[in-house]
């Protein structure tokens, strides 16, 4: 079976979530027997190179030594499509996005190993560019052999739509989050319609919880028996070793790490904080992150004098997001409303016991978790006072957390997904 | 024959550097000496050198008809002392004329005033003591912060051994009453008050050089005109403002230096006033009577009262948080931890934290080296974390605390060798410090040397001088440039850049042969 897929960065270029993912289930997919045509937008991509460029798998960088990894690649063919489509962000975000200065600064950059460039043609319309990606897309798809189309997430909707219309092959999109989740209530109507469109023209939809899988049958208002959710696996890199640190105070750290949005309830987990810190000085908070929340959670902090008790260390990457981990005695992660949530696997991996909202994916498969509403800031200081000073529940997170991180694996995923496939075909 | 009195405020805090979460509990050093150094040399150069002997020429010339008076924040003096030494020898000698006077203040700039009595003493006596080491002088007159004062502070004050202070001579205080006279404290009437003309200072502190003012160009000629136009009966026009208007507030292309030197001689030819200094008024004049304060004032902003530094929780928190400390720091009586509990509380640090920056974001923003507010409090909150551990360390016996002490500045063998030589660090000790912090360096910079000296040569460069450089690059060397410059350094740089300066073909050639010998000379 041969799967074309619209999907998202490759290594050495993850950046998010969405990258990871897609790293993961491709690379299980292929694992399985799968063959791949890979489609990545670049909207780096390298300025003398073609419109669609095939990428070399040798060209990437990341863990090729292991030559188990030999195996995968060879069924995996990527292409990368000069395109100014970039994840993670929203269509006014975008719109702010200066890309003739970012072309003028990426060029000719001796320092980075990669060239850098931008195609700047196109303004900073970002539907435009996700309907000029479309148009890309129908060209690969007319040259190229394929049993099945795979799109991830909205940007790519359409260019799997696109696909499907020239080759007649069946389409399954891939839901890892809806506007909903990213907006609130303030739904973008243009980037619904996408998502709705892509949700109707697909043969099946799978979605990365049963929660993400309600909003696609109650709000998109979808058939339920073609939307199925596949839960993402936690083993797309190896995980790292934990190194112990010698925290250099006393006091036991609650952890908040992610993006500081309406999204991620940051603010709830501050008066949490508040509650916890009434109870018991000898805490230290820390909000790992920045958005565009920063500054009123900032204020409520100063506002509620807990100032040297309650830190913020900014956006944190690579070690220091394992660091962070190592400091931390309760990862808290109180979402509004989360998809899935890698972030909680990625505490418990490191031995930190978490405490999540029940409006996240990941809490439909996790048992060693507490999970409280995201409102409900009493429920969340009793389990973070309650993982903090009782050793009985916390010990028994720590011992089996892990444990059950390690049994979310990429091969159910894609074999689950390989399932969906034989639905359509 | 009326009085004009000049007074100058010197100060420049030991502004932090980007202190990390991560670093709480391990790195007890929270300054940066970069910044503080290039600042401190780069407003030397500007104001306090050439305007220091622009006053020095004037006093020459009009013998004693000719007075001024300062106040440098112990900070300050230490920051001359320690990297500007001869700024101090300059001051000293303006006090060798016996036509300047230096009046005391709190040692670190601080708002000990309104939150502690002990502290507030003991801040003036730090640096009357310095200002007596480096200067050669002993106050009379005092000077709060920012001209910070209230009926108590005043009472306060006079009963430290002042008998006269100044403050402003703000609106809402002064009602119908003019600033010109010898005012009296409300609740103790032996204190003086001079009161600040805040629409004279303003004149050539802020709007000297504002195209858009109906006073523009302003000329010594027409300043005189408009002292002789006060009413007969007043007695004292206070002009007080920032020393740093000489030269940058003011630019010297703004021709702030030729105003200054004009004045004088107008003055005295055109006018029936008299230079005098706080010391001399205090003894000429008898109150008018009494002003009302009951809450505090000062000179900042549109509203003369604290909310600059203090009102909004950021700066509320921060300040609470700050002081909470006070007891303890004293109990432990660390040398230390007292000298970095001075630095925390100069009122820079509140200032930063400043929310209302629409109406006076332009005089917030002057060297703030924080983005936002929110970046300010953050930085201060994650330093006073870690001075907090350090003395509970100390209270639990652990000797730990004073073990990483102030990081040594020797790495910087910039311009001039004088410093080094003043600040007496010996060689072997410069060695040994420079082992120390080789082997904290990261890890790219033990695998690549030539970072390294990349960095340095970078801070060594002021932002000017990198400015320069940098337009004349190529973008990859820009890159280069963007990579390994220190955060603050950059955005100096920027606004450099912004201001529209360009420099020319032949100085970017200049400062491209100066960074190649940099790299040269340190590799």
């Amino acid at each position: 079976m041969r799967v074309l897929m619209f999907g998202w960065e490759f290594p050495p270029h993850i950046t998010g979530g969405l990258g990871t993912a897609c790293f993961g289930l491709s690379r299980s997919l292929a694992r399985l027997g799968i063959d791949l045509l890979f489609v990545v937008p670049r909207a780096y991509g390298d300025e003398d190179q073609s419109m669609i460029n095939l990428v070399n798998a040798s060209d990437i960088t990341v863990d090729l030594e292991e030559s188990e990894y030999h195996e995968f690649w060879k069924r995996i063919q990527y292409m990368s499509v000069a395109s100014q489509i970039i994840p993670y962000v929203g269509t006014e975000e975008y719109s702010k996005i200066n890309f003739e200065e970012l072309k003028d600064e990426f060029q000719n950059n001796s320092i980075f190993t990669h060239k850098y460039t931008f195609s700047g043609k196109y303004g900073n319309n970002l539907l435009y560019e996700v309907s000029r990606y479309a148009l890309i897309a129908s060209g690969i798809a007319a040259s190229n052999k394929f049993d099945v189309i795979h799109a991830h997430d909205w940007l790519t909707y359409p260019a799997g739509i696109a696909a499907k219309e020239v080759s007649g092959k069946p389409l399954v999109i891939h839901v890892h989050a809806t506007e909903f989740d990213r907006s609130g209530e303030n739904v973008n109507k243009d980037v619904f319609d996408i998502e709705k469109r892509g949700m109707e023209a697909a043969d099946q939809v799978i979605t990365v919880s049963n929660l993400t899988r309600n909003i696609v049958i109650n709000k998109y208002g979808i058939d339920p028996s073609k939307v199925t959710t596949v839960y993402n696996g936690a083993d797309a890199f190896q995980a790292q070793e934990i190194k112990s640190i010698d925290r250099p105070f006393p006091e036991k750290v609650v952890t908040f790490l992610g993006r500081i949005t309406f999204q991620k309830g940051p603010d709830y987990f501050v008066e949490a904080a508040r509650k916890v810190l009434e109870k018991d000085p000898n805490v230290r908070f820390v909000m790992a992150g920045s958005g565009d929340m920063l500054p009123r959670i900032v204020k409520m902090v100063a506002k509620y004098r807990m100032g040297d008790r309650f830190h913020f260390t900014g956006f944190l990457k690579g070690d220091d997001v394992d660091k962070m981990f190592a400091y931390s005695d309760v990862y808290v992660m109180p979402s509004v409303s989360e998809p899935f949530g890698i972030s909680p696997l990625e505490a418990m991996r490191s031995n930190v016991p978490v405490v999540i909202s029940h409006q996240s994916g990941v809490s439909e498969i996790l048992v060693h978790a507490l999970k409280i509403d995201f409102w409900d800031i009493d429920a969340m200081a009793d389990s973070i006072y309650g993982l903090l000073h009782y050793d009985g529940i916390s010990k028994m997170f720590k011992k089996y957390g892990r444990e059950e991180v390690d049994q979310l694996k990429w091969d159910n995923a894609a074999a689950n997904t390989i399932d969906v496939y034989n639905k359509v075909l | 024959m009326k009085s004009i009195c000049f007074y100058f405020q010197v100060h420049q805090p030991y502004r932090l550097r980007n202190y990390r979460f991560f670093e709480i509990g391990r790195d007890h050093h929270y300054f940066d000496d970069y910044q503080n150094r290039y600042i401190m040399q780069r407003v030397a150069d500007k104001c306090y050198l050439p305007m220091n002997n622009l006053l020095l020429d004037l006093i020459k010339e009009y013998g004693q008809r000719f007075k001024v008076s300062f106040s440098i924040s112990g900070v300050a003096l230490e920051q001359f002392r320690d990297y500007t030494p001869e700024v101090i020898d300059s001051f000293r000698r303006l006090a060798e004329t016996g036509s300047v006077e230096f009046m005391a203040e709190t040692y670190s700039h601080s708002l000990a005033a309104l939150k502690s009595k002990d502290e507030f003493a003991s801040q003036i006596e730090k640096q009357q003591s310095l200002l007596k080491e480096l200067v050669g002088y002993e106050s009379k007159v005092f000077r709060n912060t920012e001209l910070i004062y209230s009926d108590e502070i005043g009472d306060m004050v006079y009963n430290l051994g002042y008998e006269t202070m100044l403050t402003e001579g703000a609106k809402h205080i002064l009602g119908w009453r003019s600033p010109n006279f010898m005012y009296c404290n409300a609740i103790n009437p032996k204190m003086k008050l001079l009161l600040k003309n805040f629409r004279l200072s303003d004149d050539i502190a802020f709007r000297f050089s504002q195209q858009s003012w109906d006073g523009f160009p302003l000329t010594a000629e027409k300043y005189v005109d408009w002292l002789n136009s006060i009413a007969s009966n007043e007695e004292v026009v206070n002009l007080f403002m920032d020393y740093e208007t000489f030269g940058e507030h003011q630019w010297k292309e703004t021709g702030i230096f030729d105003f200054m030197r004009a004045l004088p001689g107008h003055v005295f030819s055109k006018s029936n006033f008299a230079f005098n200094t706080p010391s001399d008024l205090a003894a000429q004049l008898q109150p008018v009577s009494a002003i009302h304060v009951p809450h505090p004032i000062s000179w900042a902003d549109e509203e003369r009262d604290l909310t600059a530094w203090l009102g909004n929780d950021l700066q509320d928190d921060a300040f609470d948080a700050l002081y909470a400390l006070e007891h303890m720091v004293k109990e432990i009586n660390d040398p230390h931890l007292s000298h970095d509990w001075l630095r925390l509380q100069t009122s820079d640090h509140f200032y930063y934290m400043c929310t209302k920056w629409f109406s006076d974001g332009d005089v917030h923003k002057y060297f703030n080296p924080y983005g936002t507010p929110y970046d300010a409090y953050i930085n201060f909150m994650n330093v006073l974390s870690d001075f907090k551990l350090r003395i509970e360390r100390a209270q639990s016996g652990d000797q730990s605390f004073t073990k990483e002490i102030t990081k040594p500045q020797v790495e910087l063998k910039s311009e001039g060798n004088s410093e080094k030589q003043k600040s007496g660090i010996s060689d072997s000790q410069e060695k040994k410090n420079a082992v120390k912090k080789s082997d904290s360096k990261n890890d790219e910079n033990k695998r690549n040397p030539n970072v390294l000296v990349v960095r340095k040569v970078l801070t060594i460069l002021s932002a000017e001088d990198i400015w320069v450089l940098y337009s004349g690059l190529n973008k990859a060397e820009r890159q280069k440039i963007e990579k390994y410059i220190g955060k603050k350094k950059w955005k100096e740089m920027i606004v450099l850049k912004e201001s529209g300066y360009k420099p020319d073909a032949e100085a970017k050639k200049a400062m491209k042969k100066k960074f190649k010998e940099l790299m040269l000379e340190h590799a």
